[in-house]
């Protein structure tokens, strides 16, 4: 025996012990956090809990947008996992009940990941996976106890019990997320904040019990100044004027005209907002009219633009009393430009220019401005709010357009290389000999003087052409403007936001966005002559024997020129009570005592209905 | 008044078994490290499998608790000598039970023909039995020289070596990789022990390092044998596959801090994220849910275990004890290090249990069998 070999084991002993305790040390100790977290990170899983999307109502309280329940077929993965077979019965059974192979079934509940592409789902595991809604899912239901690991439960889904009617105004709900409309413009009040579960589980991944739950919270109500029954009848209008003028497309807007509240907006062609809720394919998504007309398409504005082309006369010093001819042509330059029909009216008062729509005079006006180098006539159209987006509560609003010397000037700089290549060239690939010379001839001036805002074109401005473009709401507020004194809003559909529990979380107001650059005389005068258009004037015809001693209706017409297509139809109007403002426009509409003056005709006379009914 | 049946100064007891000389007091010490070392197993067994909803496995590990400390009991009232003369029945029928596991009799868990089925529901591991049976042989040859020799001699290694091969090779067919080493290691601190001469060890040594290397080129070492030595050096290599194990049984120590989650809260106890963690694993337990404070008393109570068992070893006066007692300390220490080795990622993952803690019958039987002959060899020199 030997003590020194003894002792070398002791040292052994000591050093493997040793060793043991530093190696805890550094584990739990120094690294300890790191491994406390890699542990929650195996152990905990965090399961969304989606909140409920607040309601949209109208003025009323009807609802837009709501949310249904609809039953919806889950399928617990974790759950299927641990089946010995790995769900594939379960999996079979359930997709011969709903019509779908086990391939197509796999596909749906097998979670995404680096190696596994679409289709697959993209949510957690942990999360009840939607494979059918509607009537499979009650098939589904009668026969639970064949589908373990197979839930059908109640979900919400976004209803808009209207269906197509204000289907741009309302926008849609994707995933969670609201886009367009008021959908997207008070996503964050309408959403809600979801809430999150988090639950512990063990190695094979199944949930044995919540450690915490954060509930959703339930999103914003949003009551709206829109009057579902206006809307109706606006869409109704719409739509009848559409089958019987004509036109591709159209869009009607009511609004209050002393408030800026929009009241109603309806946009042609429409869609069913519901083909959301079950999904849409790229395919489908490229068909959908997705533009909302009323706040982003732009029109030249025709001879509605007239009430700025007299407001801009007015502030000129031009006296509104006085008369002025309205031959059926006048000269700006070397071009003749004619009177609408080339009808000779004689003479006649400003009054009478914009009853009878004299195109002339304002040739002549603009012509006269031009010459002295004044701008009144932009700047009383951009005071009226044209040329800017209208700063409602609506997503990818349009600006229109208010062309000008330097907006001509930028245009010409940006296509006089093509332009000035044409002057020389030529169209040598047109058979149309004729046309090939007109357009040389026009690139050649383009190309030498584009750039220079001449006579002509402030003619063309006076009465709404030459490139001036404007959305249907831009013209509500600016004629909802003369109505109500000068006040121009920005305009707003919203009303106010109402909490879950009833409370109001904040109000919606219109802001004030200008003063129109007119006199108080100015627009009296402005009101009086357009009371006249549906008396007297160019919409006799499709106002006759309407209840005027009822609903003082003051209007214009417009009919705008659109190159290569039919004209397109305005009818703006106003009336003191109930003092709405409402727009119509047809695109090739035609006429616009034809084509937007009768719908709008229609509208007032529900808006007149649903009075009487009261 | 003196009671009748109070002893008599110089008389014999009495009470002690007729067949047993006298025996000096045991070490009251390495009782209650034993008796500590169990009650903390039972706790730890108890914790792991408490989501199992029924306490079969921690009746089953109380049952083999109290029947190992009786064996301990037993052993340690024996006087070395008697406990000699029992040696080749121990050692032969350790040997027929290895070799039963290789028959049909043997069953097959995770791979390796450890177990042989007793009766329905008991099963008996051998080899843990074959490291109590091959301490006590091991030690003969080394231990009894013959008159005029200081230290054994070249027969005396042989014969020693020759005795260990007959288990070591039983188990390497099994096979067994982690009973092997602790056998090896037994070996290892038997010889240097007993005073064999140290060109004799160091021939040793380069055989075994010849015979591993052999064992490699020849394809021996099993793929998973490889497997695991790769996870050691990196184990986030294959997270989910062999080095699940490693990964999830440093989380789940690392996560326990310096408290601990408490007894009966560790949460990745709960989710069973550590595999076989009332058996290989049971460290884990304690370091997940009693943290460092916990998981260091269980090494500092192993550590001063061996103390005492080094102490004996160095105490007794006869060197079969000390080469008993070395034996006994040398594999106590390597199991262990191996076994928390593994679970805090400085050992590849090779199925040793904890001594004294590991759920597992024949194990923990086997490791306070141990205690006893430790105890046997203290008693046993007191007294002479």
């Amino acid at each position: 025996m030997s003590r020194a070999r003894l002792f070398v084991l002791r040292l052994a002993v000591a050093a493997m012990m040793l060793t043991l305790l530093a190696r805890l040390w550094q584990l739990q100790i120094a690294d300890g956090d790191r491994y406390a977290r890699a542990a929650a990170d195996v152990r905990i899983r965090t399961v969304p809990l989606p909140p409920t999307r607040g309601r949209i109502l109208d003025v009323a309280g009807r609802p837009l947008a709501t949310n249904r329940t609809r039953p919806v077929v889950t399928v617990d993965a974790v759950e299927l996992a641990h089946q010995p077979d790995g769900g594939e019965v379960v999996l079979t059974r359930l997709g011969k009940a709903l019509g779908r192979t086990y391939r197509q079934m796999a596909e749906k509940v097998r979670l995404c990941g680096p190696e596994v592409a679409q289709p697959c789902w993209q949510g957690s595991p942990y999360e009840p996976i939607p494979v059918a809604e509607g009537v499979a899912a009650l098939r589904v239901s009668e026969r639970q106890q064949d589908f373990p690991g197979v839930r059908t439960e109640l979900r919400p889904v976004r209803a808009y019990p209207y269906g197509a009617a204000a289907a741009h105004l309302l926008g849609y709900v994707q995933g969670a997320k609201g886009r367009d409309g008021l959908e997207g413009a008070y996503d964050r009040e309408l959403a809600g904040r979801a809430g999150r579960r988090e639950v512990a589980v063990d190695h094979t991944g199944r949930v044995t019990r919540t450690i915490r739950e954060d509930p959703p919270v339930p999103g914003d109500t949003l009551v709206t100044g829109i009057d579902a029954r206006i809307q109706a009848v606006a869409e109704a209008a719409l739509g009848r004027a559409l089958s019987s003028a004509g036109g591709s497309s159209g869009a009607a807007v009511v609004m209050e005209s002393w408030t800026g509240r929009v009241v109603a907006m309806a946009d042609r062609p429409s869609y069913d907002p519901g083909v959301w809720t079950d999904g849409v394919t790229a395919g489908e998504y490229r068909e959908l009219p997705l533009l909302a007309r009323a706040v982003q398409g732009e029109w030249a504005p025709g001879s509605t633009w007239k009430v700025t082309s007299v407001a801009a006369a007015a502030s000129a010093g031009y006296g509104l009393g006085a008369t002025y001819g309205c031959p059926s042509g006048y000269t700006v330059g070397d071009r003749l430009f004619r009177n609408f029909g080339s009808a000779d009216l004689g003479r006649m008062t400003m009054r009478g220019a914009l009853v009878e729509s004299c195109d002339t005079i304002f040739y002549r006006l603009a012509d006269e401005l031009w010459q002295r180098g004044s701008d009144a006539m932009q700047r009383t159209a951009r005071g009226f709010g044209f040329g800017r987006p209208t700063g409602v509560d609506l997503p990818g609003e349009a600006a229109g357009a208010v062309p000008g010397p330097a907006s001509k000037k930028a245009r010409w700089q940006a296509t006089r290389k093509e332009t000035c290549r044409r002057a020389g060239k030529g169209y040598p690939e047109l058979d149309d000999r004729a046309r090939a010379a007109y357009l040389t001839a026009l690139a050649r001036e383009n190309c030498r003087g584009g750039s220079v805002w001449r006579g002509g074109d402030a003619a063309n401005f006076a009465i709404g052409q030459g490139g001036v473009l404007v959305t249907p709401l831009q013209l509500a507020r600016a004629y909802a403007a003369v109505a109500n004194g000068g006040t121009l809003f920005s305009p707003r559909v919203g009303l106010k936001i109402v909490r879950p529990d009833g409370s109001t979380a904040r109000a919606v107001e219109p802001p004030v966005a200008g003063r129109l650059p007119a006199s108080p005389a100015t627009l009296d005068f402005i009101r009086r002559a357009l009371s006249e258009v549906p008396r007297s004037g160019t919409a006799a015809g499709a106002f006759e024997g309407f209840p005027f001693d009822q609903i003082a209706v003051a209007g214009k017409t417009g009919t705008a020129e659109s190159f290569g297509r039919r004209d397109t139809s305005w009818f703006a109007s106003f009336a003191p009570d109930p003092a709405y403002t409402v727009v119509v426009v047809l695109s090739e509409g035609g006429l616009g005592a034809e084509g937007a003056a009768p719908a709008a005709r229609d509208i007032w006379e529900g808006i007149l209905g649903l009075r009487e009914r009261r | 008044m003196r009671a009748p049946w109070a002893r008599t100064p110089g008389a014999p007891d009495r009470r002690r078994l007729a067949w047993a000389p006298a025996l000096a007091a045991p070490d009251r010490v390495l009782t209650l490290l034993a008796l500590a070392l169990s009650a903390m197993g039972l706790l730890l067994v108890w914790s792991a499998t408490r989501m199992e909803g029924d306490h079969t496995l921690l009746v089953r590990q109380a049952v083999a608790v109290g029947l190992g400390l009786a064996l301990m009991w037993l052993v340690s009232r024996v006087d070395l000598r008697v406990l000699r003369a029992y040696v080749p029945v121990a050692y032969v029928l350790a040997l027929v039970s290895l070799a039963a596991v290789l028959t049909p009799l043997g069953v097959r868990v995770n791979g390796a023909h450890s177990w042989i089925t007793l009766a329905p529901g008991l099963r008996l591991q051998p080899s843990e039995l074959a490291k109590v049976a091959l301490a006590l042989a091991f030690a003969v040859p080394l231990g009894e020289l013959r008159d005029g020799q200081r230290r054994p001699g070249f027969g005396g290694v042989m014969l020693a070596l020759a005795l260990a091969a007959a288990p070591i090779g039983l188990i390497a067919l099994q096979p067994d990789l982690g009973t092997m080493l602790v056998f090896a290691a037994m070996v290892t601190g038997a010889l240097l022990v007993s005073g064999a001469p140290k060109r004799w060890l160091l021939v040793l040594a380069l055989g075994a390092a010849g015979a591993g290397a052999a064992a490699w080129r020849l394809g021996l070492v099993r793929p998973y044998q490889i497997e695991r030595l790769l996870v050691l050096a990196d184990p986030g290599a294959d997270p989910g596959g062999a080095g699940y194990n490693a990964v999830q049984a440093r989380i789940a120590i690392g996560s326990g801090g310096f408290y601990g989650k408490g007894l009966f809260n560790g949460e990745q106890t709960a989710g069973h994220f550590v595999p076989e963690q009332h058996t290989d694993f049971v460290f884990t337990v304690a370091g997940e849910e009693l943290g460092f404070a916990g998981a260091a008393l269980i090494v500092l109570a192993v550590g001063a275990l061996l103390w005492r068992g080094l102490a004996i070893a160095r105490r007794s006066d006869s060197l079969y004890g000390t080469v008993l007692a070395g034996g006994v300390v040398s594999w106590i220490a390597f199991q262990t290090f191996v076994n928390v080795g593994m679970t805090v990622g400085l050992m590849p993952v090779v199925g040793v249990p904890l001594p004294f803690v590991s759920y597992g019958g024949s194990a923990t039987v086997a490791g306070l069998l141990a205690v006893g002959l430790l105890q046997a060899v203290h008693r046993t020199r007191a007294a002479a």
